[in-house]
């Protein structure tokens, strides 16, 4: 097993995340949905998260995945006060458009 | 003893100013018109010592004025026979004057402000006089054009008064800027402004006609013919009629308006040393008092007439100045004080008599109403046209005589002043002859106002301006000293001329209003006979000229500039900053999405410098 | 091995890209656990087995379930569907698509710049958790007080 694992090249690791945090990019800007909006920000932040992986391997150090469980940390916390702050957006505006969100206007 | 003479009249300002109305009209009175006479006390003792004593000069220095560098002027007092003879006009005249408005000006409310500025105006008249250097002779001149402004503008309730005293001080002003630069030239190139070690600086250093002397000379004139109201600054001196007749008399025909001939007269060898400028000198003389004589002809306002002929009678000092005869035309200074002081004030009185009445259309037959005035009026108009043995005669004639004795141009002079002469008969007797004589027309019923305050100077300037012929003034050491005075030997041929002119004037003038041979109407009858009375009494143009030209185009400026350029370029950078924010608060939509995609772009942009750079 | 690390790649993305154009938001979350787990299979193709498992458990696990039970909480039903679909025309791609893209580039460009070839090594769970417990245990204190921090305000944010 070892030989077969040592024949991946790290780039295109690094390229699976590069085009995941593109995705991810994409969704946040285009999606009007505040949910979806939150979901394309987790997907950003995992691809961030594979690159730490593969650079964790490429190094052969545990930094890596110890990075990895910080930002796992990190979108745990974050999405946990995210949804509480969309349910009070749909609270007072009963909608989930991210374009009431607008009173700092001007 | 020579530093009180401006120091009395300056102390009665003081008091009065400091006292501001609050003291009873028979102590404003004492004060303001004995501080004058005091003055003139002084003066005279001033003048027996002085002419006992022999000197040519008598300087006394009270201080130093200002120690900058090499200029120290001084506040120095210098008597000579020429200051002699202003300052005893000046205080001898300005006493009588004084002495008249005491009753003259008796119902007007603020009496005590009139003798207030009365007495400054002696008191800065006298400064001037008495400057042993120009800059303190400037003092007194800015402190005379002061005085005429506040006293020309003395009834300033009616806009009008205010517009004829703005007139005299900004084309008063145009003058003293141009005395200004010439001072400064002066001392940039002689090191000094004491008059006397002046005019020996220029001498030994300026030749004849260079052009230090034209330029510094053509400055100095440009001061007194302001002051002195000769062309091209004639233009405010009828307006200023607008105030009270005893400064009429006082400020705009006796003394300041003869500033500017005692300038010219006081610097006489700057003016020796270039003699276009001194030429130059009499042909404004010459110009100024054939205009002012036409003008005067036109005129109905009894004091625009007498306005006019000031400045002809002035034009005649001019010229005297100009073909040299420096003594004469201070000769002609002093005689022209008695008499137009004298016609002044008798106007006064027939104003005062006739409840203010001016135009002298409305007047007529007045001769057994007003008899003081008419006296007045007849030997003022007898000293004016220079009838035969009044001091009008004598002194006009010295200085014809003198224009005649010039080479060049001398003939054209006196011809001119001859034919100017001529047309002070016809318009001083057709003033005498349409009040005095004729139908009474108005105010049959108004009584004579001569109390003895009024009366009694008339009475004394009459005497003076017959008699003040024979008066011979000690000028002579000051302007040719150590020669003896001059014969002037003439044709009798000329003499007859010169005393048969007047008396043709006088004639021609009764023919036309007398006894009313000569019709006016008829004379006026032609369309170019109209155009050209309009022109006469419009003062030649000269105030639509100076409209046109001056006038107009700063207004015009004035207005366009309405808005401030300068502010506007404040406020536009202002609008510039609003209009930015403007633009930039458009980014600011509060949109969730529009700040995520702004960060996207930002990190975009900053990945790409990074990737290139 | 390799073909293992390819085809879980390939899904991920595939997946990714249904999470972001779908309209109906249950199916969209389903995607994103579909391409979650895809990348835990990459993490132990990677040599990081602690790491999937944690990514399964964690992510797809607690993480995706909390956005279901917000999702449900909401009731966003058809009325949503429809509304979505509104909201997804095609003209809003043009400038997103064309940053990402642009980013996309550079980071291509950038990575194939690399120095070629450190081998991939496997790192078990002993040296990982040799780290947290020793120069990293501050971390790992202070990520807990990150989740409190979580917890709390999410308790407080979401009260009536």
């Amino acid at each position: 097993m070892e030989e077969t694992m040592t024949t991946i090249p790290i780039e295109h690791g690094l390229i699976l995340a590069g085009i995941l945090f593109c995705l991810g990019l994409v969704g946040v800007l285009t999606r009007r949905n505040i949910i979806f909006v939150l979901m394309s920000l987790e997907i950003m932040l995992n691809a961030a998260g594979l690159a730490f992986i593969v650079a964790g391997a490429a190094w052969g150090q545990a930094e890596g995945q110890v990075m990895f469980i910080m930002i796992l940390t990190l979108a745990a916390a974050e999405v946990a006060v995210g949804l509480g702050l969309i349910i009070q957006v749909y609270r007072r505006y009963h909608t989930v458009d991210i374009n009431v969100l607008s009173q700092m206007k001007g | 003893m020579l530093w009180l003479m401006p120091t009395l009249p300056a102390l009665g300002f003081l008091i009065l100013v400091l006292t501001a109305g609050s003291l009873p009209k028979r102590a404003v009175a004492v004060i303001g018109a004995g501080s004058v006479g005091l003055s003139f006390l002084v003066a005279a003792l001033a003048a027996v010592a002085f002419l006992n004593s022999g000197e040519d000069a008598v300087i006394q220095t009270l201080w130093t004025w200002m120690a900058v560098g090499n200029f120290t002027p001084g506040f120095t007092l210098y008597l000579d026979g020429l200051s002699l003879v202003m300052i005893l006009i000046i205080t001898g005249v300005g006493f009588l004057i004084h002495l008249y408005s005491t009753g003259f000006m008796i119902d007007d409310p603020s009496y005590s402000r009139f003798f207030s500025y009365m007495n400054l105006f002696v008191a800065a008249m006298l400064i001037l006089v008495l400057a042993d250097n120009l800059v303190l002779l400037y003092l007194g001149w800015e402190g005379v054009g002061l005085c005429s402004y506040l006293l020309i503008g003395f009834w300033y309730d009616k806009p009008e008064n205010g517009y004829a005293a703005r007139k005299a001080f900004v084309v008063t002003r145009v003058g003293d800027t141009s005395m200004a630069i010439g001072l400064f030239l002066l001392f940039a190139q002689l090191g000094t402004l004491n008059i006397q070690d002046l005019l020996v600086a220029a001498e030994m250093q300026w030749a004849v006609g260079s052009t230090l002397p034209v330029v510094t000379a053509l400055l100095l004139l440009g001061g007194a013919v302001g002051k002195s109201a000769q062309l091209p600054l004639q233009t405010w001196l009828p307006d200023a009629m607008a105030g009270p007749t005893p400064i009429s008399a006082l400020i705009h025909a006796a003394t300041m308006v003869t500033a500017g001939v005692y300038l010219i007269a006081r610097t006489h060898i700057l003016f020796e040393l270039a003699p276009s400028v001194q030429l130059l000198v009499a042909w404004i003389g010459l110009i100024t008092l054939l205009m002012a004589g036409f003008t005067a002809l036109t005129q109905h306002d009894i004091k625009r007439i007498l306005a006019y002929s000031t400045i002809s009678q002035i034009g005649y000092m001019f010229l005297g100045l100009g073909v040299g005869a420096w003594s004469a035309s201070i000769f002609h200074l002093m005689t022209h004080a008695f008499f137009k002081a004298l016609l002044f004030l008798a106007a006064g009185t027939v104003i005062l008599s006739l409840h203010h009445e001016h135009d002298i259309f409305k007047m007529g037959g007045k001769r057994k109403q007003l008899p003081v005035a008419f006296l007045s009026f007849l030997i003022g108009s007898l000293a004016l046209a220079a009838f035969p043995f009044t001091s009008g005669f004598f002194s006009k004639d010295e200085i014809l005589l003198a224009a005649l004795e010039m080479e060049g141009p001398g003939v054209w002079l006196w011809l001119g002043g001859v034919i100017g002469a001529f047309f002070t008969g016809i318009y001083s007797f057709r003033l005498v002859f349409v009040v005095f004589f004729g139908e009474s027309k108005a105010h049959h019923d108004d009584k004579e106002q001569a109390g003895w305050v009024m009366a009694g100077p008339l009475y004394l300037l009459m005497l003076l301006s017959l008699l003040g012929g024979f008066i011979s003034i000690p000028v002579d050491s000051v302007f040719s000293p150590g020669e003896a005075p001059e014969e002037h030997h003439v044709s009798a041929l000329i003499h007859g001329i010169m005393i048969a002119v007047p008396l043709i004037g006088i004639g021609l003038s009764y023919l036309f209003y007398g006894s009313k041979t000569l019709s006016v109407e008829k004379l006026m009858a032609g369309s170019f006979a109209q155009g050209l009375h309009r022109f006469w009494f419009s003062g030649w143009g000269m105030d639509a000229l100076y409209r046109t030209v001056f006038i107009t185009p700063f207004l015009w400026l004035a207005r366009i500039n309405r808005n401030d350029f300068v502010d506007a370029c404040y406020a536009g950078i202002v609008q510039l900053t609003r209009a930015g924010n403007a633009l930039i608060v458009r980014s600011q939509t509060g949109m969730l999405r529009w700040y995520a995609l702004s960060l996207a772009a930002g990190l975009v942009l900053l990945v790409t410098l990074g990737v290139l750079l | 091995m390799i073909v293992l690390f390819y085809l879980a790649a390939a899904i991920a993305v595939i997946a990714t890209v249904a999470v972001i154009l779908q309209t109906n938001i249950v199916h969209a979350l389903i995607y994103l656990i579909l391409s979650l787990l895809a990348i835990a299979v990459v993490f132990y193709v990677m040599g990081a087995p602690f790491a999937a498992v944690l990514e399964a458990i964690v992510y797809a696990g607690a993480i995706m379930v909390l956005f279901l039970f917000v999702i449900m909480m909401l009731n966003l039903g058809q009325h949503s569907r429809d509304q979505e679909r509104s909201w997804l025309n095609p003209r809003i791609w043009i400038a997103p698509g064309l940053m990402a893209g642009l980013l996309l580039v550079q980071l291509l460009s950038v990575i194939g710049q690399l120095d070629p070839g450190n081998e991939i090594s496997r790192v078990d769970v002993m040296a990982v958790s040799g780290l947290l417990f020793g120069p990293y245990v501050l971390a790992v204190e202070l990520a807990s007080i990150l989740l409190l921090a979580g917890l709390v305000s999410a308790y407080h944010l979401a009260k009536k």
